[in-house]
């Protein structure tokens, strides 16, 4: 798939302070794309960027191979649905959805039967003279992408516009966005705060802290092979653990030389290992690799969640298993080697 | 001897006023409030409708009701001098209300989205002639008529005018600009509008009811206005409220209760019209 959007060198700074640092971004034609970090991180700012709302102090932004820095918003073949929706209060569901043809000057008889395709792709038929405050959060969101959705934008952008709904109408809300990017094959440029939201809709998600992207991958990618300590954090609870690489295949950490599936770090290279909470196995002290002294345990529903600290060195895992053991006792701990996700170690003397 | 007066007016209400803020249940506290209101209402209301009710009076003494009758209102109408007067205001009135609507709304956008240490600067600016005293404004206008030469008159007048309305279009605009979503141009903009678009499709119907009362608001000051016109209107001319102060010089005849009456009238049309719209505002928002 050939690129639509290419950011190069992107550097912004707000009254001297950092917020895009010569960033680069490749964006393939028809994919869900999510910009994903902690807020103040530059993703919003990428995507008005792109849009054409914020200028760059320096690098470039094409467009299917066009260098469009000096076009301005309403010349872009972009639409966006804003964080708080942006509705026009003036106007009523059906004058807010076909605002854009009004002003490309599509005749009327003509935007009708758009409009009404509109509102039943976001599943508010007969919903066209119902004024906007009369809405609840999560139909305005719907009217919100159905008005950028009608100008056939190349390229969807979406600020956090779940970010106002209840977790039910979110989840549900994260579903239709999915079935309509896949639909309507319009590329979508996504930005979120929320993982489980990224990992849910996304062909490829970027993590991004400080203006720097931090790993782009595909969801799965990101989860299992974290490149770094705060994407492997800011990607849901882990374990992550100092220990040598001793050479391909082996790894050394917490006093247990483990089998492994990474390789091509070197030998006795100083490592940093991430393991997922889920994925260690809870066993009897004598069929485990390591163990440990269970410090709590809470009950989550699907599982429990333990804190245990590991005999040799101390370290406090995370646990989240099915079975559980009570405070104070003392369990066997194994991991598999698919489970083992080792990242370079972070040169702590730099 | 007039010091007892006043305290003998005075005192009740200020007792009326303290026992107003009593656990509010209290049969007295009510009884209180309802006085002290009354008393308020009393002292600002019962001149306007004396002078009201005295436009009516068919007797020419102002102090003496002697039946009702229409004639001072007959009579007001064949006064030309009079009329032309009320014509000069109302003339005046719609004029400077327009144009400082108009400056004033693209005022306030302008000022809306500068930096926010010139925007503060700025709107300190547009609050000084606010607060600034009319007879400084009037003094200080005619000054700067006479520096660039031109001659005291209608152009005078109407420009003075639209200069006090300007900053108060400003004052009712603004609000509602910062009420609106700042996403709303944003999303013009994205949907296809050019900035000029944007500005007459979605920021103008946004601030409407800004506008709306903004001119309302300029059209009550320029009708209200004495001392400013008094100075800019030069030696000839003269609106209506030129035409009463002078004419007080001659004897206040009933013919002026009739004029203020309507004036009155006008005015608190427009005042009411204007609160009027905004609970409307409020249930939208």
């Amino acid at each position: 798939m050939s690129d639509i959007i290419r950011l190069e060198d992107i550097s912004v700074a707000f009254d001297g302070e950092i917020i895009l640092d010569k960033l680069n971004l490749n964006i393939r034609d028809k994919e869900f794309v999510t910009l994903l970090g902690p807020s103040g991180c530059g993703k919003t700012t990428t995507l008005r960027i792109i849009g054409g709302f914020q200028r760059q102090d320096s690098g470039n932004v094409f467009f299917d191979n066009q260098l469009i820095n000096d076009i301005p918003p309403y010349k872009r073949n972009v639409n966006t649905v804003f964080q708080k929706y942006a509705l026009f209060p003036h106007l009523n569901v059906y004058e807010n959805i076909a605002f854009g043809l009004n002003i490309k000057k599509v005749p009327k008889s003509e935007i009708a039967p758009l409009v009404d395709e509109m509102l039943a792709l976001v599943n508010l038929r007969g919903f066209g003279n119902r004024n906007i405050q009369s809405l609840s959060g999560g139909q305005q969101q719907r009217v919100a992408i159905a008005r950028a959705l009608i100008n056939k934008p190349h390229v969807l952008l979406l600020d956090e516009p779940l970010g106002a709904l209840d977790l039910k109408l979110r989840k549900e809300m994260q579903i239709e966005l999915k079935n309509m990017q896949i639909k309507t094959g319009i590329t979508f440029i996504y930005v979120t705060h929320d993982q489980e939201e990224a990992l849910t809709m996304s062909d490829t998600v970027v993590v991004m802290n400080k203006g720097i992207i931090q790993q782009i991958g595909t969801p799965q990618d990101i989860y299992n092979e974290p490149t770094n300590s705060f994407v492997a954090d800011f990607i849901g609870e882990s374990n992550i653990i100092p220990g040598t690489m001793v050479k391909d295949l082996v790894v050394d950490f917490c006093g247990h030389r483990f089998d492994c599936v990474d390789k091509g770090f070197g030998e006795n290279v100083p490592v940093e290992i991430v393991v997922r909470p889920e994925d260690v196995k809870v066993t009897e002290p004598k069929d485990g690799q390591l163990t440990g002294k269970v410090e709590s345990s809470i009950f989550k529903g699907v599982h429990y969640e333990m804190v245990v600290e590991e005999d040799n060195t101390h370290f406090k895992w995370i646990i989240q298993s099915t079975q559980t053991a009570q405070p104070g006792e003392t369990i066997g701990m194994l991991l598999y080697p698919s489970d083992i996700h080792i990242m370079k170690g972070e040169s702590k003397d730099a | 001897m007039q010091f007892l007066y006043v305290a003998i007016v005075l005192l009740p209400l200020l007792v009326a006023a303290l026992i107003s803020f009593n656990d509010p249940k209290r049969r007295s506290t009510k009884i209180s409030r309802a006085f002290y209101l009354a008393v308020v209402f009393i002292f600002t209301y019962v001149p306007i409708v004396v002078l009201i009710i005295f436009s009516f009076n068919s007797a020419r003494s102002t102090g003496v009701w002697e039946g009702f009758s229409l004639k001072w209102y007959k009579e007001l109408f064949n006064d030309s001098q009079l009329m032309s007067a009320l014509y000069t205001t109302v003339v005046v009135a719609f004029i400077s209300a327009i144009v400082s609507t108009v400056f004033g709304t693209f005022a306030s956008i302008g000022i809306f989205y500068m930096r926010p240490k010139i925007k503060n600067a700025i709107m300190n600016i547009t609050y000084l002639p606010v607060l600034n005293a009319d007879i400084i404004t009037g003094v200080s206008l005619v000054l700067f008529f006479n520096l660039v030469s031109i001659p005291l008159g209608y152009v005078t007048l109407l420009l003075s005018h639209i200069c006090f309305s300007i900053p108060y279009v400003i004052l009712s605009v603004m609000p509602k600009l910062k009420q609106m979503d700042n996403n709303l141009y944003e999303a013009a903009l994205d949907l296809g509008s050019t900035p000029m678009t944007a500005l007459r499709k979605v920021i103008i119907p946004e601030i409407s009811p800004g506008i709306v009362s903004g001119f309302l608001l300029a059209l009550t000051m320029s009708i209200d206005d004495f001392v400013i016109s008094f100075f800019t209107a030069g030696p000839v001319l003269s609106n209506l409220s030129i035409e009463i102060y002078s004419a007080t010089k001659r004897g206040v005849t009933p013919e002026f209760n009739a004029i203020s009456a309507i004036m009155f009238v006008v005015v608190l049309t427009i005042l009411i019209i204007i609160n009027a719209r905004k609970p409307k505002d409020e249930k939208a928002k």
